[in-house]
């Protein structure tokens, strides 16, 4: 570990310790079930300790700046003293969506701490739903994210204080696109620990946009951890769309379970970001599951993005796509490390993953590793990943068509990304990520925009460039 | 040499033959007409032993053995050959190795010794002529890369090497032009011999003008529903399958 | 022998010999040869260092590497990121020198003991017949020492040098102390410090300038003794504009305990070089149960000095209970390429994890990575692969292929490729796939009278021909042999 790092990394843990014996001494609830995964999770802490570079898992991303940071950590939800409403203007525009805001990792409750939709979809803060909803929540909490396998995990498994809990019971198809904000605004450095559970019944289906962003410029370390459920038949689309100013680290680690006939889809955007690092773990537990996973990062300055992503075929007859781009400039680093597992019985997979990346500058870096193992021989599995530049025959084509060398290259970056955005299926949510994506790549999109959903007024259309046409 | 009779096949618990009676004797050409989806090529696949169709009840008796008890490679080396419809592509294996493969592991069951690279070659050069196949074809990985009409020129030519003694030739002539057409039939015509019978299984009459048949059976819904001469294709020409369909009715 | 001299012979090749020899399924090489041994005790120190060193008459500096490998060795620890489940090894368990006695100088084969050329015979290499029919120089490394050079004098007349390393030490001293370690330094892993303190012979070759080796350069191994572990180590220097073809083969008996094998293969490839390095790997696989069999440890790396120079690795590897192997190609000049073939077939117990390094450090360099996994049985294959471009690698490509082949469902086949890249103008490109054995190609070869086996055999040998290809005329032959042989009994 780099001298001078120590001392604080040491004084976090202690930090970390000292809280958590704090949440314990005060423990609430009537069987001890949270209790005993808190001290569970708060002993394989102690035993694994913060990742580092050492680890297979982050050779290529360094936390230890990070986690050498001096933080605020709350064991209970601070006071606000902020209005409210006035932070909370985010929308999509042309979506009507089920909005769910966190403040600082705690669920910001307007006077209803959970709450049924008319759908019969359940949305609230996941402590209230401990309470109110104990059979279910213990059938599910922690049975995905294992606190054995890293100590981010078991860190935000000894606090899981709040976060976001969604329930759509068999059979329902949620109305409303729910929207999970996620916001950090902290005049002190803090790191928070936000714990979401979502759980699909049989046959039903959930759309889920959640976003991350931050307003002052602080130092933040996001270290969330979120499982969800997709019950047989049941389909769920899952968008993560990050745009953070470059003070803040963010590790977020999300585990899918699909049962039998289920359908995932999952989009992540990384526009912006200190360190980011997005753990995506999808179990396809029963047979004829289906999981797309798309990721697009553009990523400049000091940015760093790390997506780790492992797909465990532990059944007959699943399809899984990986399709993962990323734009790298300045002296920014992309990080893919993708895994694909085949178990013996998952016969006639057929799973394939793919990761392209374009580098403009000589000082940005991208690691990829598409890792695939197999122990089933009737598979179709494949993999690709390039690192490359623009076409410069297609550079040329277009020049030699009269189109300036700036316009043309950014309609080949466009066109690159175009193919991750061409998956969201949310109609205005894809409209507006593409927006977004083009003023990014024109570098007119910065965090002092602030909102990813882009508050307040609509701009007016910038766009010259229409997606479906390219 | 063939004795098919009363046969029953599944596919995924899916009947495609229902009650199929066939004989073929040595000398003859039969000609198998019908329209898509009513069992030809199952009935060929089946002769020559692909595993996936499951023969649930009847016989085939081949030689007088019973023809269901045998490997495929042993059908092969027993001589029944069967010509693809869709011939695989084998990347990296050269077509003359694997012709001397077959013909040396067809030659070991018979208990021949095998031929020396000179005799294999001789034979090669005297077989491409027959069949009128360029010899690039034959240094190219089997199938790969090959046109419509080079693949069925090569099954012919696969054919005229191995001098099958019953031969089936599954929709050979689909997506040949009038030439290769006719260099498939020369290859048949060619090989044809009192000791050796042929099953042609095709869509058209076309085909049948230049190899013809002595009997000619129309194959209807997993069953022979009728059974003639070479008339029969003309006819068969004339008035379409609905026709059948009528008269099945 | 001119690359296109090669390709036309192989189109005859394949059409005189096809596979149908292949009868028997069993390791056909596994028998002992009774010859007199001189051996170390077991166990490794200090004290077994400086005895091999004597008994190989080594000057002090040599004796001192070997020393600083040991020590470097004590802090080390064997690696544990590999795709593979080792049993403990008990390095004071292992005999680390044993010679064919009497050692002393052969002038000519006449003087080789007759048992000796009967296992080399038996092994389909005949050092007599090598030399006269197929103008090939083989020196042969029985458990660690080297027995014979052929073809040393026709090659000195060129001023290529190629003996055994106990002799280059003796006599080229300053070509062994400037070349040795360069591309693998003594403590670059494990393995390389523990071969670098132990190794008992092996290979030199010294290409001058602008001389173009006639004639393919082979060396055979042959573990023989029992409890005894091989640690060879071969060092190429190509000079400037100079070429050679470099061969290398290997066998052992077979026993129901796990052998050692740690080597270390250095190339070096100044301006304008080019090495072609080819292994067909055939060490004892252990028996389908899984029992004995050879632990094939080993580090082969080159390094493109200098500008415009090439190294080539082509390899076949089916024998060994447990390969861990990783040919690297260090691009260090401008204008070099690197590549790396292999196919690697595990059947039964078998486990394998290899691949390659390619560094590219160069402008304008250029690496192909070309591997063919062919697991059966209960076997473990995977390939692992680095590919790093480095900040001023700049216009440099790599495209990578590597694709695996199941045959069974109780077998793994796994791909591990890490990719690092930092400038903006250099490409790099990996695909991979796998799948089963198509059952339409088998079903086709056996409507043709083709038994299963040899079915498989031949579109295994079709999967892997773009590899086999690569490999000098005198292997490739053996190669598709050894691949059919390998895979008898995965399947049916």
């Amino acid at each position: 570990m780099k001298n001078g790092f120590t001392n604080g990394i040491v004084r976090l843990r202690e930090k970390l310790e000292a809280a958590c014996s704090e949440v314990l001494a005060r423990s609430d609830d009537d069987n001890g079930f949270i209790r005993k995964e808190r001290e569970r999770a708060m002993a394989s802490f102690k035993r694994l300790g913060f990742p580092t570079q050492a680890m297979e898992a982050w050779r290529s991303t360094d936390l230890t700046a990070t986690l050498a940071q001096d933080y605020r950590i709350f064991t209970e939800a601070p006071e606000t003293g902020q209005d409210i409403g006035q932070i909370f203007q985010c929308d999509i525009h042309h979506l009507d969506t089920d909005l769910v805001t966190l403040l600082n990792g705690w669920y910001v409750d307007h006077g209803q701490a959970i709450r049924q939709l008319s759908c019969g979809t359940v949305v609230g803060s996941l402590a209230a739903a401990r309470l109110a909803y104990p059979a279910l929540f213990e059938a599910h909490y922690g049975r995905q994210a294992d606190v054995a396998a890293g100590g981010l995990n078991a860190i935000n498994g000894a606090f899981a204080l709040d976060g976001v809990f969604v329930y759509v019971p068999d059979g329902v198809t949620a109305g409303k696109t729910v929207q999970i904000v996620n916001i950090i605004n902290s005049d002190e450095n803090i790191m928070i620990q936000p714990r979401n559970l979502v759980i699909l019944g049989k046959g039903s289906k959930l759309q889920l946009v959640h976003c991350d962003h931050s307003v002052r410029h602080k130092r933040s370390f996001i270290n969330s951890v979120s499982e969800l459920f997709i019950g047989e038949e049941a389909v769920l689309d899952h968008y993560k769309l990050q745009n953070k100013d470059n003070d803040s680290a963010q590790v977020t680690s999300a585990f899918f379970e699909q049962q039998s006939g289920s359908r995932l889809s999952s989009t992540v955007i990384t526009l912006n970001g200190g360190i980011i690092r997005n753990n995506l773990h999808v179990k396809l537990s029963g047979p004829g599951c289906d999981a797309s996973l798309h990721g697009l990062y553009l990523v400049d300055r000091e940015q760093h993005v790390d997506n780790k992503i492992v797909v465990d075929h532990m059944a007959p007859d699943c399809v899984s796509r990986q399709l993962y781009k990323g734009i790298i400039d300045d002296q920014a680093m992309a990080v893919f490390n993708g895994y694909v597992h085949v178990a013996r019985d998952a016969q006639r997979t057929n799973a394939y993953q793919n990761n392209r990346n374009i580098l403009l500058t000589d000082k940005a870096t991208v690691h990829t590793q598409p890792h695939l193992e197999i122990y089933a021989d009737d598979v179709k599995c494949s993999h690709g990943a390039t690192v490359g530049q623009l076409d410069p025959e297609a550079m040329f084509y277009m020049r030699a068509r009269g189109i300036r060398e700036d316009t043309s290259r950014m309609l080949m970056m466009y066109a690159f990304a175009a193919d991750v955005i061409n998956h969201i299926r949310i109609h205005p949510v894809r409209h507006q990520i593409d927006e977004m994506v083009y003023r990014r790549l024109r570098g007119e999109l910065s965090v002092c925009d602030q909102c990813i959903l882009d508050c307040n007024a609509q701009r007016p259309q910038v766009f010259e460039i229409d997606l479906n046409k390219i | 040499m063939l004795s098919i009779k009363n046969l029953h096949v599944s596919v995924h618990h899916k009947e495609i033959i229902r009650g199929l009676s066939l004989e073929v004797n040595a000398g003859e050409v039969h000609a198998i007409m019908g329209p898509n989806g009513t069992g030809k090529s199952t009935l060929a696949a089946v002769i020559a032993g692909k595993e996936v169709f499951e023969v649930t009840s009847g016989e085939i008796i081949y030689k007088s053995r019973n023809l269901l008890e045998m490997a495929v490679e042993e059908r092969a080396s027993e001589g029944i050959f069967l010509g693809f419809q869709y011939p695989v592509e084998i990347p990296g294996v050269s077509m003359t190795n694997f012709m001397k493969t077959a013909v040396n592991e067809q030659r070991k069951y018979k208990g021949l010794d095998p031929l020396t690279a000179s005799e294999f070659l001789a034979l090669m050069e005297a077989k491409k002529k027959l069949v009128d196949i360029q010899s690039k074809l034959t240094n190219r990985s089997v199938n790969e890369g090959f046109s419509g009409g080079e693949k069925k020129k090569n099954e012919i030519f696969q054919m005229a090497m191995l001098e099958p003694t019953l031969a089936i030739l599954d929709e050979t002539d689909s997506g040949l032009d009038i030439d290769a057409l006719k260099v498939v039939a020369n290859g048949v015509n060619a090989l044809r011999r009192p000791d050796n019978a042929f099953i042609v299984i095709t869509h058209y009459q076309r085909l049948l003008d230049y190899i013809v048949p002595d009997v000619v059976h129309v194959l209807y819904e997993g069953r022979i529903v009728k059974t003639g001469g070479k008339e029969l294709a003309l006819e068969l020409e004339e008035k379409g399958y609905e026709w059948l369909k009528e008269s099945n009715s | 022998m001119p690359s296109y001299l090669i390709r036309e012979h192989q189109v005859e090749k394949e059409q005189h010999d096809i596979l149908s020899e292949v009868t028997s399924g069993d390791y056909k090489y596994g028998f002992v040869t009774d010859i007199e041994m001189e051996t170390a005790p077991k166990g490794l120190n200090e004290d077994i260092i400086r005895f091999i060193s004597s008994k190989k008459n080594e000057p002090a500096w040599m004796l001192e590497y070997r020393l600083k490998s040991y020590r470097k060795w004590l802090e080390m620890t064997p690696p544990g990121w590999a795709h593979l489940k080792i049993n403990d090894i008990d390095y004071q368990d292992i005999i680390y020198y044993a010679a064919p006695k009497p050692k002393k100088e052969l002038q000519s084969l006449d003087e080789v003991d007759p048992e000796l050329l009967r296992t080399f015979e038996k092994l389909g290499i005949s050092l007599e017949e090598q030399k006269r029919l197929s103008g090939v120089a083989v020196d042969a490394v029985i458990d660690s020492v080297s027995v014979k050079t052929t073809f040393s004098e026709t090659l000195a007349g060129l001023g290529i040098i190629f003996c055994s390393f106990s002799e280059a030490v003796q006599k080229h001293p300053e070509l062994v102390k400037q070349y040795m370690g360069m591309a693998v330094p003594y403590g670059d892993n494990y393995f390389a410090a523990l071969n670098s303190a132990v190794f008992s012979d092996g290979s030199f070759c010294y290409i001058p300038k602008g001389v173009r080796c006639p004639i393919e350069l082979s060396t055979y191994f042959r573990i023989n003794a029992a409890g005894t572990g091989q640690f060879e180590r071969t060092l190429i220097v190509a000079d400037e504009g100079s070429y050679v073809s470099y061969m290398e083969g290997c066998t052992a008996p077979m026993r129901d305990e796990n052998q050692l094998h740690a080597a270390v293969v250095e190339i070096l490839a100044m301006k304008d070089a080019e090495v072609k390095y080819s292994t067909v790997q055939n060490w004892y696989p252990g028996n389908k149960k899984g029992e004995g069999g050879i632990y094939n440890f080993v580090t082969k790396r080159g390094i493109c000095k200098g500008n415009n120079s090439k190294i080539s690795w082509t390899q076949v590897e089916t024998g060994s209970a447990i390969t861990w192997k990783y040919p690297s190609v260090v691009l260090l000049g401008d204008h070099t390429t690197g590549e790396f073939y292999s196919v690697a077939v595990t059947n039964h117990h078998q486990q394998a994890d290899t691949g390659t390094k390619m560094i590219h450090l160069g402008k304008h360099t250029k690496s192909t990575i070309i591997s063919k996994g062919i697991s059966a049985g209960l076997s473990n294959n995977s390939y692992r692969g680095l590919v790093r471009m480095g900040k001023k690698a700049e216009q440099s490509r790599n495209f990578s292929q590597c694709d695996s082949l199941l045959l069974g469902d109780q077998c793994g086949a796994h791909t591990f490729p890490y990719i690092k890249v930092e400038n903006k103008s250099s490409i790099v490109e990996h695909e991979a796939t796998t799948s089963k054995i198509s059952d339409e190609q088998l079903f086709y070869c056996m409507q043709r009278g083709i038994g299963t086996e040899s079915a498989i055999g031949l579109i295994v040998n079709g999967y892997a021909k773009e590899v086999l290809n690569k490999l000098p005329m005198e292997f490739a032959v053996e190669a598709q042999k050894l691949l059919s042989v390998s895979l008898e009994g995965s399947v049916g």
